[in-house]
């Protein structure tokens, strides 16, 4: 068995769909943040899969866009824990059901 | 392409995935984080981008896994997920894995093997970085300094009130 490009885009679909599960179902705020990292991860291995595997443009722009994706994931892993900590402060929790201030 | 290692390294990326999505002790979690990731970087070198790959293993397992921990550790009230699963996002997620992995085995364009190319040598990318995407790569710096700033100023304790 060779891998073909549908055997990356079953892992990479399986990796997203792990990180919506733990986006979606987890109550602590930083499992939220790890889900959406997952999500992310899924998508730069989409990207590298897709170059790796079609016709070879003179920049090689899935790779760059990996790079370019990485670079922000991280800045917004900074942002969202650097919230989860200002929050934490201020309610003493990170259950994310009980952030419920602005509930009408 | 070796697929011997293909399937070690999905078995592996995927379980530890999914460790860092259920397992109840949120430090547990964080470590599986950081296996996955390396995981994702040994599929870009399987893949040929192995400057990716190292990109991968410097900010996600270097920084990144420390940053959760150190907030694990900065929250520490409640290290104990409460277990309970809500099970309308497990459906949802269901439903979304369903209908991708229906569309992409039903293409059948996608079962083709790698071809050979060249290798994507750093002096490669680092010349495009310059020259086609040097847009892009100053607005993230931009960016990377706005998340800096806004990142300390969310959690510089506020002096006037204490």
């Amino acid at each position: 068995m060779i891998p073909t490009l549908q055997l990356f885009l079953v892992v990479s679909v399986t990796l997203f769909s792990i990180g919506l599960l733990a986006a979606l179902s987890r109550r602590h705020a930083i499992f939220i943040l790890i889900g959406i990292e997952l999500m992310l991860a899924a998508a730069s291995l989409n990207f590298i899969a897709f170059w790796r595997f079609g016709p070879q443009p003179r920049p090689p722009t899935g790779v760059m866009i990996a790079i370019f994706s990485i670079a922000i994931a991280a800045a917004e892993a900074v942002v969202g824990l650097a919230m989860v900590i200002a929050v934490y402060r201020h309610y003493r929790t990170t259950n994310v059901d009980q952030f419920d201030r602005l509930k009408g | 392409m070796n697929s011997a290692a293909f399937v070690v390294i999905a078995i592996l990326t995927l379980a530890a995935s999914l460790a860092a999505a259920s397992l109840p002790k949120l430090i547990h979690a964080a470590l599986s984080f950081a296996v996955a990731f390396i995981g994702i970087a040994a599929f870009f070198f399987l893949l040929g981008a192995e400057f990716v790959g190292l990109v991968q293993v410097f900010v996600y397992v270097g920084a990144v896994a420390v940053l959760i921990v150190f907030t694990i550790l900065l929250t520490r009230r409640d290290v104990q997920d409460t277990g309970k699963l809500n099970w309308g996002g497990a459906i949802i997620a269901i439903a979304v894995f369903g209908g991708l992995l229906w569309a992409i085995l039903k293409t059948s364009a996608l079962s083709i093997a790698a071809p050979q190319i060249e290798a994507l040598t750093v002096k490669r990318i680092g010349g495009v970085l310059m020259t086609d995407y040097v847009w892009p790569l100053q607005c993230v710096g931009l960016l990377l300094t706005a998340a800096l700033i806004g990142a300390l100023i969310l959690v510089m304790e506020d002096r006037n009130e204490g």
